[in-house]
């Protein structure tokens, strides 16, 4: 078996990156290595777990860092075009005699930046939660679970082809499930948990068979043949795939329909998002990495790395133009009305993947005309940074105060003076305010959004005012406002200095990450382009947003009255906002009156009743009609003899007159 | 000699039980039988794989008079798809003789049955003689009817007397479409069987006889009502038997006899099979959600995952029909853990319905961790078998391009989402939250005998979720053969 | 007026019908003999009035009513036995009380 094994594992190709490609395998087996040796081991490890699997996957980082090293600096460019370089494959499985499914790994500019990302993130992660969780009864559990999605999430951006993805996609939700329902003795998070499990299953539904659809007609799940032979208008596979279609579509369009409904699941696009705001039931840390930087971008991750494909399809790309912009305005607004400041960060990350999407929307492709998809990247980078960064503030801020609410907060600047800097500074790039992160990569978006489309431009300007107040309101309203008062509490300051110090570094990152030229390492065709920044036309974006940040100051710095007043004012429609535009309340009725009591219960009722009595009923009539014969055999010698007699009576008249 | 040797071996078995006196020395005796078992199943594959280089599809053949005046033989024979399913019952029976380790009450009876079952489906699935075949089908029907009556829970009479009632329409059904057979092609060898070319017109008719036939054991939409009941009235041992094996001898059945032997009809009836499988999948899953016995819930999703059975098998192309096949393994393997999974929780717990359990993996993390798993694996998670087999299916249904077959494989793929509700559902409100009941606080983990079981049925699934290509490298040359031949006779 | 075979065939039918009716009617086990009897001798009548008017040249109808006769005798000293019997085992002569051929 073993020899078996080894044997289909391709040896490792000649690769331009060196030694250094092939410790890529690495990356992705040391957190695998870490879920296994901490779910197996975890009554031995004990409180050692955390510790092993945090050193394991820093480890993972300098083999990230180093990569991405020689992959943009070194060897991956060759003739100013960045190389996909296939590492390493596996067979797993050949689907027909063409078909044969690798798992690998494969690194392209994407994948590499989405290494770093993933590995980086939750290395911190990790680390934050060498204080944030200890004391806990499954510590070993958390961690191995940890392992588990890092792992997943991992081989989900090095995939080789579409099945891999779709595979790392699952996993990617099952440890999400696991995580979300760590505390699973509250009934509240295993329900959030099922929740997002099902809701991004049924996502994926749309996934699998977009998928079907793409390989079924290019014959390969491998992504390069995939975009090489739908990108080639000449080739067979695409003029079969355009030249078939299905009310009104053509079959491209609805494959890649598809595939985004699968990204929009998991990127909690409208109108799947419901799951992500429930999914806060989960450990903090947690959110900040799965919630936050890396599983929820993967929709974007899957849209873009499907690029070239999605912008032959204007219907498609359009598509997820419009989800994007709409998610993005629809969730800043919720935003500005919740309380608990796990929620607002969930909508505030469905908002900012919002404008992820629709800057892949309104992108084209190469060139200076794909400064949408280097946009879109870019900020999902710097994203990732001060939206794990926010998370991790409000977990230390959570540990200290022992409540989501904002109404339990205010003046902690004085107890938590790291973490007030760190959260200070995270708004401040989420905001766009010079010189911080995400001035820059949300710059590029507006810029690529302009120029493509008006209408989307003018939404995205709104929202962005809108963040900047609502995640203003968040932050005045937990470290200034009112005092804190610390006598209920039991006050254990700001935590150990492994709770600190992720803060810090994501700091630096979320203030200096926005420098990159980003557009010369990622870009829709891979050809490194130069942008520029244009003063005046961040002036605009950049005064909304400080208009927003007074606004919020005016009413949150201080405790008064004027919120209230605010709401009074305008009531039916703060309330529609804080219920969540009554999405919720439409899906329970969808899934409670539709799907069971509309279908799940009849078909119960059906299988029991209807198909089941057929069976039964045929037992019956087969006993009746045995019951009837019975009933002639009376035992009384007069019956039988009436029936002899009568036997042959009825003989006789036949031999008389029937066969004469 | 080898291969008789497996249905000989289980038989030798009984005879050393049958002479045990004591619980202790009936229940190490069975153990050890079914161990020899798993050790001569071992050495069966070595021999196979040494052979698997020659031509021939059926290795290890043996060929002998049975009956000279009906030309019946008793012939045996192994290819890959056999291969498959005789490891997996070898696995089973000895998880099935691990978790029944406490079973008190004429225990000597039952392990001389549950014994008699696994020679019943070895020899079934080693027969190229498909009269013999038949007559194994049979010999692994009665037991089941026994062991659900005497050590069964519920109405279990009831259920009892459905499922062999049910089994035995089933047999009458193939025993007609056998008869057929025989006065078409005027022999019962398979091989013989499928070299002449049947009139089409004959394979018309025989076709729904062999197919419904088998149909009644892979639980086809809507011969399917002894499932329910009959797997949940069963002792543990007996549900992971029945869902199984016994349903893998439909299955087998469908493809190896039905499909293969009557090509023509095949591809003739091959829309309604479709239909009834799609129906069988969505609609199984759907009543499973309403469900509240754990057995149930089990239950009903076997239905449905058999369904991909027998759409792989109706969608005829060679993908389809290498993941029916996988999926054989897989459900057998998944389902076998379920149950026992679910016996294990009832045996301490007393009850099985969702409402009345909670808060378990507290309490007894082993086997929630195994109900998990299964579960998991149940609702097609990567890594674990049931995926690699589903997604077989689907690629290979989806080369059919045929709208009616295009909506038939979307229903399917629906079934995913389905499947992860009832799952969850039952995950999270019997093993998951707060702890129901406080005599549960006192329960006690999996003993080893029961880790044990779990253990060998888990590494079962991950080995073919994690290497598919095992499996799939052992089945591609009979299902080539099983395609050339449909290609053949279109 | 002479004799004719269809008096005698008209005798020997009301004669059976008798019988019939009588066995069929009769819960007295006695009786129902009695009308055994009836039907036996209306098929002597009839054999004994075929042979004398179609062959009178034969005795054929003549020894088999003969036979009749006495396997009539024979039959009705084994019902007898049987009745007596089974009047030991269930203190009854009602046919009706011994439906023991149900079971």
């Amino acid at each position: 078996m073993m020899k078996e094994l080894l044997y289909h594992i391709t040896a490792f190709k000649s690769l331009p990156l060196g030694e250094v490609g092939g410790a890529a395998l690495w990356i992705i087996l040391l957190p695998l290595a870490n879920f296994i040796l901490l779910g197996l081991g975890k009554k031995y490890l004990k409180n050692m777990a955390g510790v092993l699997s945090t050193v394991l996957l820093f480890i993972a980082v300098v083999i990230a860092l180093s990569i991405a090293y020689h992959y943009f600096f070194i060897d991956g460019k060759q003739n100013g075009v960045y190389q996909t370089i296939t590492i390493c494959q596996a067979h797993w499985l050949s689907l027909s005699p063409t078909m044969n499914v690798e798992l690998g790994i494969q690194l392209d500019a994407l994948s590499v930046m989405m290494l770093v990302v993933v590995t980086f993130i939750s290395s911190m992660v990790h680390l934050f939660s060498l204080g944030y969780m200890k004391g806990e009864e499954r510590y070993a559990n958390y961690f191995a679970y940890l392992g588990l999605f890092t792992f997943s999430m991992l081989g989900l951006v090095a995939a080789t082809n579409l099945l891999q993805l779709y595979m790392c996609w699952e996993l990617v939700g099952v440890s999400s499930y696991l995580l979300i329902g760590f505390y699973f003795e509250k009934p509240s998070a295993v329900a959030a948990a099922k929740k997002a499990f099902i809701v991004t299953r049924f996502a994926d539904l749309g996934l699998l068979i977009g998928i079907l659809i793409l390989s079924f007609n290019t014959g390969s799940f491998d992504f390069q043949t995939v975009i090489q032979s739908l990108t080639n208008t000449q080739s067979s596979s695409f003029i079969s795939i355009t030249a078939s279609s299905f009310l009104g579509m053509s079959t491209l369009t609805w494959g890649l329909i598809l595939i985004f409904i699968g990204g929009a699941g998991k990127s909690a696009m409208l109108p799947l998002h419901i799951w992500l705001p429930d999914a806060m039931e989960g450990p903090t840390p947690v959110s900040a990495l799965i919630h936050a930087a890396t599983m929820v971008v993967a929709g974007v991750f899957l849209v873009a790395k499907l690029f070239a494909v999605f912008a032959i399809d204007v219907t498609a790309l359009q598509l997820v133009g419009y989800v994007g912009s709409a998610s993005a305005l629809f969730a800043a607004i919720i935003a500005c009305t919740q309380t608990d400041i796990k929620r607002v960060l969930a909508y505030s990350t469905m908002s900012q993947i919002g404008y992820m999407m629709f800057a892949l929307g309104v992108s084209k492709y190469g060139g200076e005309e794909g400064l949408g998809y280097s946009a879109a990247l870019f900020h999902l980078f710097t994203h990732a940074f001060f939206k794990s960064l926010l998370f991790l503030c409000a977990g230390a801020v959570i540990h200290l105060v022992h409540s989501n609410e904002m109404k339990d907060m205010g003046g902690l600047r004085k107890l938590m003076p790291v973490t007030h800097i760190a959260f200070l500074i995270a708004c401040l790039a989420i905001a766009g305010v010079p010189p911080f992160a995400g001035f820059f990569s949300k710059e590029e978006i507006l810029s690529a959004t302009y120029k493509n489309n008006k209408g989307i431009y003018i939404l995205a300007l709104f929202t962005s005012a809108v963040t900047a107040f609502y995640m203003f309101r968040l932050y005045f309203s937990i470290f200034w406002n009112k005092s804190f008062d610390n006598h209920h509490h039991e006050h254990h300051g700001e935590g150990t200095i492994t709770m600190k110090l992720p803060l810090l570094i994501l700091m630096l990152c979320a203030a200096a990450v926005g420098f990159i030229p980003f557009s010369e390492f990622i870009s829709s065709d891979n050809h490194p382009f130069h942008s520029a920044i244009h003063i005046g036309f961040s002036i605009l974006p950049v005064v909304l947003g400080l208009c927003g940040i007074t606004l919020a100051a005016f009413l949150y710095f201080k405790q008064n009255d004027r919120p209230d007043k605010i709401v009074n004012s305008i009531q039916v429609l703060y309330k529609t906002a804080y219920r969540k535009f009554y999405v919720d309340e439409l899906y329970l009725f969808i899934t409670k009156k539709i799907i069971f009591n509309g279908i799940a219960k009849p078909a119960a009722w059906i299988d029991k009743n209807i198909v089941d009595s057929c069976m039964n009923g045929v037992a019956s009539i087969t006993t009746t009609i045995s019951a009837t014969i019975k009933n002639m055999q009376s035992g009384k010698v007069q019956q039988y003899a009436l029936y002899f007699f009568a036997g042959v009576a009825v003989l006789l008249m036949a031999v008389l007159y029937v066969w004469k | 000699m080898l291969l008789s040797s497996l249905v000989i071996l289980p038989l030798l078995t009984v005879l050393a039980v049958a002479f045990c006196k004591e619980l202790q020395q009936i229940r190490v005796v069975a153990f050890i039988g079914t161990l020899l078992q798993l050790a001569l199943v071992a050495y069966i594959y070595t021999a196979y794989q040494s052979q698997s280089i020659t031509q021939s599809n059926f290795l290890l053949e043996r060929d002998c008079e049975w009956f000279p005046l009906l030309n019946i033989h008793y012939h045996v024979g192994v290819d890959g798809i056999s291969m498959a399913m005789i490891i997996l019952t070898a696995i089973i029976v000895i998880a099935g003789v691990l978790v029944s380790w406490k079973i008190k009450e004429l225990s000597k009876e039952f392990f001389i049955l549950l014994l008699l079952l696994s020679a019943g489906a070895y020899g079934f699935f080693i027969s190229l003689d498909v009269f013999t075949l038949f007559f194994f089908l049979e010999v692994a029907v009665i037991p089941k009817f026994l062991l659900i009556t005497i050590w069964g829970s519920g109405k279990k009479e009831y259920s009892a007397m459905k499922l062999a009632l049910m089994l035995m329409t089933g047999s009458a059904l193939i025993f007609v479409g056998l008869m057929g057979l025989y006065y078409t092609a005027h022999s019962f060898d398979l091989q013989t069987i499928s070299k002449t070319l049947l009139n089409p017109e004959a394979q018309k008719i025989i076709f729904p006889f062999l197919f419904i036939g088998f149909g009644f054991f892979a639980a086809l939409f809507p011969f399917h009502t002894w499932v329910p009941d009959g797997h949940s009235s069963a002792p543990t041992a007996a549900s992971m038997f029945l869902a199984g094996i016994s349903m893998k001898l439909g299955g087998y059945g469908c493809l190896r006899v039905a499909t293969y032997l009557l090509p023509y009809a095949a591809q003739y009836y091959s829309p309604y099979i479709i239909a009834l499988a799609a129906i069988a999948i969505l609609y199984g899953a759907f009543a499973t959600m309403m469900q509240t016995d754990l057995k149930y819930i089990n239950a009903y999703s076997s239905v449905s995952h058999c369904g991909f059975v027998l759409l792989g098998i109706g969608m005829l192309t060679q993908t389809a029909i290498t993941g029916a096949v996988m999926q054989m393994v897989s459900h057998g393997l998944i389902t076998a853990l379920f149950f026992a999974a679910i016996g294990m929780l009832y045996e301490r717990t007393h009850t099985r319905q969702v409402k009345e359990l909670g808060g378990l993996l507290k309490v007894m993390p082993f086997i929630s961790t195994v109900f998990i798993i299964a579960g998991l694996c149940s609702l097609g998670l990567p890594g674990l078998s049931g995926f690699a087999a589903e997604v077989t299916v689907f690629v290979g249904s989806w080369q059919r391009t045929e709208t009616a077959y295009r909506i038939a494989t979307i229903v399917s793929c629906a079934s995913i989402v389905v499947t992860a509700v009832y799952i969850l559902r039952a995950t999270g409100s019997s093993i998951l939250g707060a702890v129901k009941n406080e005599h549960f606080l006192s329960l006690k983990d999996a003993t080893w005998n029961e880790k044990l079981a779990a253990l060998l049925l888990l590494i079962g699934i991950i080995v073919i979720g994690i290497m598919p290509y095992v499996l799939q490298n052992a089945i591609t040359a009979p299902v080539v053969d099983i395609m050339n031949h449909l290609n053949a006779n279109k | 007026m002479t004799v004719g075979l269809t008096h005698i065939i008209v005798l020997s039918t009301a004669l059976f019908f008798i019988g019939m009716f009588g066995l069929f009617t009769r819960r007295n086990m006695i009786t129902m003999l009695m009308s055994i009897e009836l039907l036996l001798n209306s098929v002597n009548i009839n054999f004994v009035a075929f042979n004398k008017y179609l062959y009178p040249a034969k005795m054929d109808g003549v020894f088999f009513s003969v036979f009749i006769i006495t396997v009539a005798a024979a039959e009705a000293a084994v019902a007898i036995a049987i009745i007596i019997n089974l009047y030991r085992t269930h203190k009854s002569i009602d046919v009706d009380d011994v439906a023991d051929l149900k079971q």
